[in-house]
């Protein structure tokens, strides 16, 4: 991770151009899952609608923006030995808070992300950013880091989840897009003999769409081509 | 009811950790450019897993789970402490490890100096955490059917490692396009083995129903979250 700030003048704007790349480079060439492979963890099991992808995507930036910033408000107090203990419990009451959230608000949706809420303690992007960005700069670029970061990471589990749903349910957020595929009764897409890829359900081809969002984002941008 | 043998046969090959959860990925990402370091890693996977399983099993059974704190005092029946199990299952995580890194330094050098780096990362492995969380939703019913499932996790996340690991060793001599070396192909190559390891899910267990009793388009879900694919699924497995 290079793109720490150096120590920043103090009159600098709150909107200065340094400070508007730290949340537009991590949506497209910084990218905390294809370009920094991190937080793919729990990224993939839950992309198979739109929904829970939203869902997670939002939760995982609230998370991180908040550890950002009191991380970054007390880097100069953590001993650097335990700083991991520090961060993870940091993490991990943020999120409790989302979790009670969750249950109390989205109680269905709660119910179908199961472990994964839990698994945003250890979401590598949440340390790594920790690590590489907020324990090194002060509060208000490390908001706006996790801002970014938080945005690329729902961004992407929006992006799979689009793909999985639409072509493995033939729906998008639960509206059916090519029609009724009851058996029977079928009407739009399906009349002619149209049928879903249940595929694309199954967990293997998450990694494969990430595969080729990769390939897709390497191909256009040839500075982040990997020399093996 | 599950056999013991029977969870742990499952959480090596139909419920993979890596195959069907993507857990610990980004380890086994950056960790699986050689097969030396992926032994070295899984290996401390599966001993990490194994210890912090059963201990977060009695932690939750007998601390966090509502009228868990029952053997204390029966005035203590109705507390339900379950909100704080993360933040417990993580502290226990990071201690054991802490723990296990400074025993293994003092009286095994040997071992140390094979798994001594790799201990540290673990405490942020998904895969470790995402055991006791499987371990918590699963609600298994003594400590061995626990421990077993810790056990078997272990294993499949080491047999996925060294797997990824000795194909990419290979592939470095293959002629990959440009823009998927790397990363791109190793998300490929998982994606593939992913589909070989979903041929274990047609295992049948001595617990489950026979087949003419159980449809077949349940148990083809069964690796996908409970539920989520019900609406989805079903109809057109049972065309097939």
């Amino acid at each position: 991770m290079s793109e720490e700030v150096k120590s920043k003048a103090p009159s600098e704007p709150l909107f200065s151009k340094k400070n508007r790349a730290l949340v537009t480079d991590p949506l497209t060439d910084n990218n905390p899952v294809t370009v920094q492979v991190l937080g793919i963890c729990s990224a993939l099991a839950i992309t198979v609608q739109v929904e829970q992808g939203i869902v997670m995507g939002l939760a995982v930036l609230f998370v991180l923006v908040l550890g950002n910033l009191i991380i970054s408000l007390m880097r100069n107090l953590i001993p650097s030995r335990i700083r991991i203990i520090v961060q993870l419990v940091v993490v991990a009451a943020l999120v409790i808070i989302v979790n009670e959230v969750l249950k109390a608000f989205l109680p269905d949706v709660s119910e179908k992300l199961s472990v994964f809420v839990g698994l945003i303690i250890t979401n590598c992007i949440i340390m790594g950013r920790f690590e590489a960005f907020a324990m090194a700069n002060k509060p208000w670029p490390s908001i706006m880091d996790g801002i970014g970061n938080g945005l690329g990471y729902a961004g992407l589990l929006v992006l799979v989840a689009v793909f999985r749903e639409l072509f493995g349910s033939g729906t998008l957020l639960g509206f059916q897009i090519f029609g009724n595929s009851l058996p029977g009764e079928e009407t739009g897409l399906y009349a002619m003999g149209y049928m879903n890829n249940n595929m694309m359900i199954l967990p293997p081809m998450a990694l494969i769409i990430v595969g080729i969002i990769i390939w897709v984002q390497r191909s256009r941008n040839k500075e982040l081509i990997e020399t093996h | 009811m599950e056999s013991t043998f029977d969870i742990f046969i499952k959480a090596i090959f139909s419920e993979n950790m890596i195959f069907a959860y993507f857990l610990g990925m980004c380890s086994y990402l950056a960790v699986s450019k050689t097969v030396k370091t992926a032994v070295g890693l899984g290996a401390a996977v599966i001993f990490v897993l194994v210890v912090t399983v059963p201990v977060n099993y009695l932690l939750e059974n007998y601390m966090l789970k509502e009228g868990a704190l029952e053997w204390l005092d029966p005035s203590l029946a109705e507390i339900d402490l379950s909100f704080l199990s993360f933040i417990m299952f993580i502290a226990v995580v990071a201690s054991i490890v802490q723990l296990v890194e400074m025993l293994v330094e003092k009286f095994a050098p040997a071992l140390y100096g094979a798994l001594g780096i790799f201990l540290p990362l673990i405490a942020v492995n998904c895969s470790i955490l995402g055991g006791a969380l499987f371990m918590q939703d699963r609600q298994y019913s003594t400590i061995l059917d626990a421990t077993a499932f810790s056990l078997g996790s272990g294993i499949g996340w080491f047999i996925a490692i060294v797997a990824i690991a000795a194909i990419r060793e290979k592939i470095r001599y293959s002629h990959v396009p440009a823009p998927l070396r790397g990363l791109g192909i190793t998300f490929i190559i998982t994606g593939l083995m992913g589909i070989a390891f979903m041929s274990f899910m047609g295992i049948k267990y001595g617990s489950e129903k026979p087949a003419d009793e159980a449809p077949k388009s349940t148990s083809i879900e069964a690796p996908i979250n409970n539920g989520m694919a019900q609406t989805t699924n079903t109809n057109t497995y049972k065309s097939l």
